[in-house]
């Protein structure tokens, strides 16, 4: 598909890296020659610099035949204003970044009036995310599949924990509980386990299972499973915003922490109920007067990922709370997920991992029959989610019987909307849906998955 | 650096060498000569040794603009090494030195030739000579690129290594079906002029070769006496065809589109047509007296200009016996060259415009010192650091030209010979004046100044840096593996 990205900051680039992968023929521009010159060395993309809202720039870049148009400037209004005009001149699909809080209540009527495909807001998804993540801290992380009827959670085995030295097919016969798991990352590596894989200490399990028996697994295994009771949330910008208003709805007690007075003042305006507090939350003092040692759940969100990474270790040391981190700008993914800091939260990926979604639906109507798509660890798994047709070749064989490829794992089946995690006696019907776990990114049909 | 990928690289070009290699092959096959036996083994040779280099997959992709520079110095050397195997197992040509001068000329486009008769070569041979300017006129990693899967940065630096012009521009977002766009269109030209050739009187053989030899802009002919001998409706047809494939394909492409108000607009285009009509009527009034119409006169004048600024190298003429006004005008041609991003070699006009931009730009600022200038170029404005390579470039490119003619005079022939030799090779125009001239040959040469001329010829092609790149300090250390290695162990 011809796709045009207006804007080369970081949501920008990572969508260009990873369309380009997919195949897509990608223009980008920006203002900033620079940034363009970065990202067309690095990427096969086509880099125009110009403002992205002009129409001459935007037929240079081909809008007349391109399929889609992605304004993801730091700017709300120019990112609808590029849309528009896309849409006049081109007629093409358009999604638009609109992340201010103002505009946050009347997303819908924007996209309705203004014709937008899609709009997206990285700081309320990763808000989300991490609103998810406390409901339940034990988690490294938590993804809802399904229409939210299957949750999919990352966790990080400690020493203590029995599953430890235990091999996959001995977990149902001792802990009878009807749960999967389906990715393992032991250091580097990434493993789609069997039944004779042995976990091990330090290992990340990804667990798939319907909230339900996730809560009842965890509790099996003596982890806490109940949502925090407070949060302490370092730095005012957006996320933190949209994060406070879902903690205040969950009834979790919020402490924020800000640097700039006026804006704090802007902050009790807006979230009433939250405790803002002013000052400089790398102040040791500080914290520990506002009670970092107590609070269940820190989560730093300042607009500088090195600042973020270090409160995030700081609490490690003196509390026992749920860390969250955001990382926005850096890139030394290995490097940071080496260093504990609890949960990582990159908003450019959220936000990238949904118009990717988008954008192979788009596809989907030429040909796959992919129903979502979900990115773990770092983007190395992918979890697609297929509905079932006639010509599968997965249909009526139980599972066990059934050649997969490598790398390759059934998540979940819904029959008839009913969730069920697969067993070997286990056989997939014509109209199910299907949630394939695999390390090889770009599925796009039910074919690929059986030898 | 990261030597595996290049391996692969590399084999890949010589896998598609061999394949090249069995085209006159089969021509041979066709006229039932006994050298298309040598091309077939030669071709069967190349092609094992590229399937055996590709067999173990690069296990880091690792690749950045060092490793493009090298990958495609390294090839265009590799490609004319093994090209010139089979013209020296065939025994036309006396030495190694003389076929590799010889192959070199035919992939870097120049048309410059050792041999004093070129009718005595083989059917097989003589397509061989012609198609490796068509191989070299849009450049052999760019059609690797089109047809292979190379990763998208890797792609990139090749493309940038490899591509003639100031800066490179692509003309879709993907560098693969950039380069099946530009690889279309010159097969479209070449086809066009087939055709149009063998409508002229031609035979398949000669259309076929003459269009391969004008497309790449190359120079090599069939008969000693280049086109001369041919109809004169076989020199108008060149004569356009010579002009079109020195243009700017990215123009091509516009009318592709759709788009011809940018194509008529390009300032690159213009200025190039200016200059050919311009030199061709100067010139055409200055051999008045010479020949029957003024007609004949200016189309004498136009063939000359338009071979030598495309850097083809064909000639109707004995430009030699010319006066000496005209003969200038050929040798400052020489300078100009083709435009960007077409299949001929020289300076390049744009090249050229920028640098009488800036040096306009800086007279202005010693009347108004405090005036902020920036060079424009199709209403937009050149990036500093392509201004800056440019002027660079001009100075190489003086400083080789000298060092070169320097070397060329040990041999003890005269200046007009020296300088013109070199210019005609370094700028892949093939002609020269005196010896070298549109009726002699580089044949008389020591080795060393062959050697130095086949050198002159890539780097001209590959536009100075990617060869110069090959000596730069540091250039062969530094595997890209080794930094890898130490990476993983920070995460361990």
């Amino acid at each position: 598909m011809k796709i045009i990205i207006v804007g080369c900051g970081n949501v920008g680039a990572t969508l260009a890296e990873q369309l380009s992968k997919e195949g897509h023929d990608i223009t980008v521009i920006d203002t900033r020659e620079q940034l363009v010159e970065n990202i067309s060395t690095s990427c096969d993309v086509l880099g125009i610099v110009g403002n992205g809202a002009s129409f001459s720039v935007q037929s240079e870049a081909g809008v007349g035949d391109a399929d889609l148009l992605i304004a993801v400037t730091g700017q709300d209004e120019l990112n609808l204003l590029c849309c528009l005009i896309a849409k006049k001149a081109g007629g093409c699909h358009t999604i638009a970044r609109v992340g201010n809080p103002v505009y946050s209540r009347e997303i819908s009527f924007i996209k309705e009036e203004l014709g937008l495909s899609m709009i997206i807001n990285p700081q309320l998804a990763a808000a989300r995310e991490m609103a998810r993540l406390l409901k339940f801290p034990s988690a490294l992380q938590v993804d809802s599949f399904a229409k939210s009827r299957v949750d999919l959670v990352n966790y990080r085995l400690e020493e203590s924990n029995p599953l430890c030295n235990m091999k996959l097919k001995d977990m149902g016969s001792r802990l009878r509980c009807d749960v999967l798991i389906a990715v393992v990352e032991r250091g580097e590596e990434i493993i789609i386990p069997d039944g004779n894989f042995e976990l091990k200490a330090k290992d990340t399990i990804s667990i798939i299972g319907n909230q339900a028996k996730m809560v009842e697994f965890f509790k099996k295994l003596g982890v806490p499973t109940a949502a925090a009771k407070n949060a302490m949330i370092i730095g005012g910008g957006r996320t933190s915003i949209y994060l406070t208003k879902q903690l205040l709805d969950m009834g979790i007690r919020v402490k924020i922490i800000e640097r700039d007075e006026k804006h704090c003042e802007e902050l009790t305006e807006m979230l009433p109920k939250a405790m803002i507090i002013c000052g400089d939350a790398t102040d040791k003092e500080l914290l520990m007067e506002e009670g970092l040692m107590e609070t269940e759940a820190f989560v730093a969100t300042t607009n500088f990922d090195e600042e973020n990474i270090m409160l995030a270790l700081f609490a490690k040391s003196c509390s026992k709370a749920k860390r969250i981190t955001k990382v926005h700008r850096i890139s030394y993914d290995e490097i940071i997920n080496n260093l504990d800091v609890g949960s990582i939260v990159y908003p450019k990926y959220i936000t990238a991992e949904s118009i990717i979604k988008y954008v192979r639906a788009m596809k989907n109507s030429i040909g796959s029959n992919i129903e979502t798509l979900y990115r773990l660890n770092d983007n190395r798994v992918e979890a697609v989610e297929f509905l079932i047709k006639e010509d599968a070749p997965v249909v009526g064989i139980p599972l066990q019987d059934l050649k997969l490829k490598p790398n390759m794992l059934i998540g979940c089946i819904t029959h008839r909307g009913k969730v069920t995690i697969p067993k070997g006696q286990s056989v997939i019907e014509v109209g199910d849906t299907v949630i394939i776990i695999t390390t090889t990114a770009g599925l796009h049909d039910i074919r690929d998955v059986v030898r | 650096m990261n030597y595996s990928m290049i391996r692969y690289i590399l084999s890949s070009v010589l896998g598609f060498e061999g394949l090249f290699l069995l085209l006159p092959a089969m021509v041979g096959g066709i006229y039932g000569e006994k050298e298309g036996w040598i091309y077939l083994a030669v071709a069967a040779g190349s092609l094992l040794l590229g399937m055996l280099g590709r067999i173990k997959k690069p296990e880091s992709s690792v690749f950045y603009s060092r490793e493009g520079f090298m990958a495609v110095s390294l090839s265009w050397i590799i490609l004319s090494l093994v090209g010139a195997v089979p013209l020296r197992m065939t025994g036309e040509f006396p030495s190694y030195i003389d076929a590799l001068f010889e192959t070199i000329s035919g992939f870097t486009t120049t048309g410059a030739s050792v041999l004093s008769s070129v009718e005595e070569l083989a059917r097989c041979t003589a397509f061989w000579r012609c198609f490796t300017h068509w191989i070299g006129g849009m450049g052999v990693l760019v059609f690797i690129m089109a047809i292979l899967p190379l990763s998208g940065s890797s792609s990139l630096h090749l493309m940038r290594a490899e591509s003639p012009g100031p800066s490179v521009g692509k003309l879709v977002p993907k560098i693969k079906s950039t380069a099946m766009i530009l690889y279309g269109i010159y097969i479209i030209i070449t086809f066009c002029e087939m055709i149009a050739l063998k409508i002229a009187g031609m035979s398949l053989f000669e259309s076929m070769t003459l269009a391969f030899s004008t497309a790449g802009t190359g120079g090599f002919g069939l008969v000693n006496s280049s086109i001369a001998s041919y109809s004169l409706a076989v020199q108008i047809i060149i004569t356009v065809f010579m002009l079109l494939c020195a243009i700017n394909f990215n123009v091509y492409y516009l009318f592709l589109i759709r788009r011809p108000k940018e194509a008529f607009l390009n300032e690159e285009v213009r200025s190039f047509l200016l200059i050919v009509f311009v030199s061709a009527a100067l010139i055409a009034v200055n051999i008045r007296a010479d020949y029957s119409s003024i007609f004949m006169a200016f189309h004498e004048a136009l063939f000359q200009v338009a071979s030598i600024i495309s850097t083809t190298g064909f000639a109707t003429a004995d430009f030699n016996l010319w006066p000496e006004f005209s003969k200038m005008i050929l040798v400052t041609l020489m300078f100009v060259g083709a435009c960007a991003g077409s299949t001929g070699g020289g300076f390049k006009v744009s090249r050229l415009m920028i640098i009488f931009r800036s040096v306009k730009n800086e007279i202005l600022s010693v009347t108004h010192p405090r005036s902020v200038q920036k060079v424009h170029m199709d209403g937009r404005r050149v990036p500093d650091n392509v201004v800056k390579t440019a002027l660079c470039y001009l100075a190489t490119y003086i400083l080789i030209l000298m060092a070169s003619v320097l070397v060329l005079s040990i041999d003890g022939y005269d200046m007009t010979t020296n300088v013109t030799a070199v210019m005609a090779t370094f700028n892949n125009i093939g002609p020269g004046l005196n010896m070298v001239g549109p009726t002699g040959n580089f044949g008389d040469f020591s080795i060393l100044s062959k050697i130095v001329l086949m050198f002159d010829m890539l780097v001209g092609r590959l536009e100075l840096f990617p060869m110069l790149v090959l000596f730069a300090p540091g250039m062969w250390r530094i595997p890209a593996r080794k930094a890898e290695k130490k990476k993983s162990g920070m995460n361990l």
